[in-house]
């Protein structure tokens, strides 16, 4: 199965990229993609804390993942 | 007719448009809170900052804040907007706007609002300062 993953913030600077396609196999939870992902960027352990957010809205870590979902590693916000 | 007015633009914010948005007849008060640059952070000088957001999603916080604020509070009409891209010291990144028939809502909702945002919406702030550069809230 295949992701899109999009990076923001200081993400985007630590991986160099705004998005990639990424591959897992079925039922891969959130929590079971965040390892994955910090594997292949280890870089990612640098940031404070970051959350996930799966077609646009946030998940929580039990959420099983779907082929072409869109998955957003969302870095601490700072807007306002 | 919608009673919440969001957009995150790369325009300058207009307040005169969420003051427009949010006026009505049936409220006694109207209370805004306007979020600006500020000139210095930890004693460091900032230069410009930038903003960038994860839009479609951005909207749709801002959108459940605005729809949470009308439901939690005796409020009518609520206005959030918020900019994107370089702004420079004393420019207006956020407003928000609440009427309502009476003045105690109002301000909770307005602080309500900013305070959720500042969790939840998906924007990054880059200071710029003359010696490098940081995202906010970034590192541990």
């Amino acid at each position: 199965m295949n992701l899109k993953v999009l990076f923001f913030g200081v993400a985007t600077d630590l991986i160099g990229a705004k998005s990639i396609s990424f591959s897992i196999s079925p039922n891969t939870t959130v929590s079971e993609f965040k390892i994955l992902i910090q594997e292949k960027y280890p870089q990612l352990s640098q940031i404070n804390s970051y959350a996930i957010a799966v077609n646009e809205n946030y998940a929580n870590d039990q959420m099983v993942l779907k082929n072409n979902d869109v998955v957003a590693i969302i870095p601490p916000v700072s807007g306002g | 007719m919608s009673n919440t007015s969001i957009k995150i633009t790369s325009e300058k914010l207009n307040l005169d448009k969420c003051y427009e948005f949010v006026a009505d007849d049936s409220c006694g008060g109207i209370v805004a809170f306007i979020g600006t640059v500020r000139n210095s952070t930890q004693k460091k000088e900032v230069i410009q900052l930038e903003f960038s957001t994860y839009k479609p999603m951005a909207i749709k916080e801002m959108q459940k804040i605005a729809d949470q604020a009308i439901s939690k509070f005796e409020i009518m009409k609520i206005a959030v907007h918020h900019a994107e891209g370089i702004l420079y010291v004393g420019d207006i990144p956020v407003i928000i706007v609440v009427s309502a028939p009476h003045r105690k809502a109002a301000f909770k909702a307005c602080e309500f609002a900013i305070d959720t945002l500042k969790e939840t919406v998906p924007i990054w702030k880059k200071e710029h300062f003359s010696d490098g550069e940081i995202w906010v809230n970034a590192h541990p």
